[in-house]
């Protein structure tokens, strides 16, 4: 690998997904992600964004074409991977510590460390005081703050993350995509984000790629300059406001090449 | 209780908690009077059809220590029967829950055992491990054993789909997945299959020795008793022996549901505090 000039962490080739022998999901995806970016994937839904996570995490092979993740197939690279699901998905037998203790347990670390490291994660996300409680005893926000704790445990170098506000009131999720911000500033790693909101795009990401659908191809590529740390003051912004509006347009676009 | 300067004017009649707790209670003691007023009218030569309440609380004394031998022996017959099946169903649930393929294979026998009619297994059993407990044991087994197995697989393949992805990006191992995964989120599911299981146990310990049970002195359960005293024509005794069964029954399904709360309000969501 090119010493100094940063190799991208993530590359993808010529990427089709199809599942057995159904229509094609996916078809010629290509982008490479360099250290540090937090992409966003939007796009009218059946465009395959939430199957390209899966494709990137190796939870889901591809058809066609390659995938490279610092340097390794996604399936070998899934230790500096984590995920994060549309849903909190916490195992509600086990308190808010355990849950985010969770992977670091399947991955054999010692009870007392792995404690430390779910009070790290806990405190990043604002619920260090929330640690015995049981997940039906939170939030929908808490629930998924607590998901994210549990994504940040492993310490991963890259994350992904399918819709995981989309459930949420805007003011919780306007809130939740400033802390994500703030824990990226600490924790320099490289995301990934599907979403169905525009603001939220443009608030979260460096990059927005907009995938058109049947089957999903990248349309086009939308640069977002606002610089960090993005915050309430951001979302007053003319820029912002104008860039909102421009990927709008764009995907209006793409929807109606759909229809 | 609150005098009438504390009362608040509403539209609705308020009911104090004690009384709701009495109502019980209340139509209990209805129903054993009405209970009475039947025996009471029935002519002088239809009155051993129906025992009044006096005469089935004697035969409650009377018979007290044969009933309770009886009780002891379906008793236990029940919970060694209900304990095996509640084992044995949750390794072959294990079993089932491996694959489609698996459960394709081995659930059309399953249902033929389920099917088979009791009864008629019953001569079989006696002939191959002879009358008495053994056959008592086996035949509440076979009762327990098929909403316990359907149970527990069902609740082993309904895992979250995305808990399992969970899993499987951190790299873990199948027993891991099993152990910290599939069993527990199986346990509401485990817990339906076992208060089925609970209510039939006893039951089926009592036909299960009222048609294979042992006859020798002091070996017979609430069936054979029920033989006894039908053959006998002692009506009270008949009722105290109904009585007798149905607390058995009680005394199963309360277990359960002490055992279900205990793994379960932690955080299953059907113990929800915030319900009350």
């Amino acid at each position: 690998m090119s010493q100094g000039a940063q190799a991208p962490i993530v590359e993808l080739r010529d990427v089709g997904k199809r599942y057995g022998d159904g229509p094609l999901i996916l078809e010629k995806v290509g982008f490479a992600a360099e250290r540090g970016d937090f992409i966003t994937l939007i796009g009218p839904s059946g465009c395959g964004k939430s199957t390209l996570l899966k494709l990137i995490s190796g939870l889901n092979p591809i058809s066609s074409g390659n995938i490279v993740v610092d340097g390794l197939p996604p399936r070998k690279a899934i230790e500096k991977l984590a995920f994060v699901f549309q849903e909190p998905t916490l195992l509600p037998w086990r308190t808010v510590a355990r849950n985010v203790e969770l992977p670091l347990t399947l991955h054999g670390m010692p009870a007392a460390e792995r404690r430390e490291i779910a009070k790290r994660s806990l405190a990043l996300v604002g619920l260090a005081d929330r640690m015995d409680y049981y997940p039906r005893q939170l939030s929908g926000g808490q629930k998924m703050r607590v998901s994210i704790a549990r994504a940040l445990s492993v310490s991963p170098r890259i994350l992904l993350l399918d819709e995981p506000f989309g459930a949420l009131d805007e003011m919780t999720r306007d809130h939740l995509n400033e802390e994500l911000l703030a824990i990226r500033q600490q924790l320099a790693w490289t995301a990934f984000f599907v979403t169905h909101s525009v603001a939220e795009a443009v608030f979260l990401s460096n990059r927005i790629l907009v995938l058109s659908a049947n089957p999903g191809r990248l349309h086009s590529e939308v640069r977002v300059d606002l610089p960090y740390p993005r915050t309430e003051e951001t979302r007053q912004s003319p820029a912002y406001q104008k860039l909102v509006g421009d990927v709008s347009k764009i995907l209006r676009s793409v929807e109606r090449m759909k229809a | 209780m609150s005098g009438p300067h504390t009362s608040t004017p509403g539209p609705r009649l308020k009911i104090p908690p004690f009384v709701t707790k009495l109502l019980p209670f209340v139509t209990g003691v209805g129903m054993i009077a009405v209970w009475y007023g039947i025996c009471m009218s029935l002519s002088a030569d239809q009155k051993f059809l129906l025992p009044s309440p006096g005469e089935v609380a004697h035969a409650f004394v009377e018979k007290g220590p044969a009933l309770w031998t009886a009780a002891m022996m379906t008793g236990g017959g029940a919970l060694i029967g209900f304990g095996l099946a509640v084992a044995l169903s949750f390794l072959i649930a294990l079993f089932l829950s491996l694959s489609p393929l698996v459960r394709a294979s081995f659930y059309p026998y399953l249902m033929i055992l389920q099917m088979t009619p009791i009864i008629v297994i019953a001569p079989i059993l006696i002939l191959w491990v002879g009358p008495g407990l053994k056959s008592v044991v086996i035949i509440t087994f076979l009762i327990c054993f098929f909403p316990m197995v359907v149970n527990t697989t069902q609740g082993l393949i309904s895992t979250d789909r995305n808990l399992v992805d969970l899993f499987r990006m951190a790299r873990a191992t199948k027993w891991q997945e099993i152990r910290l995964l599939r069993v527990p989120s199986a346990l509401p599911y485990f817990f339906t299959g076992l208060r089925i299981a609970a209510t039939l146990a006893p039951i089926g310990a009592i036909v299960g020795d009222y048609i294979a049970g042992n006859s020798a002195g002091g070996q017979g359960g609430l069936g054979f008793l029920t033989i006894v005293y039908s053959s006998q024509f002692q009506m009270g005794a008949l009722f105290a022996t109904a009585a007798v069964g149905c607390a058995l029954g009680f005394i199963f399904v309360a277990g359960v549901i002490a055992l279900s709360w205990l793994s379960l309000h932690k955080w299953h969501d059907s113990f929800s505090q915030s319900d009350n």
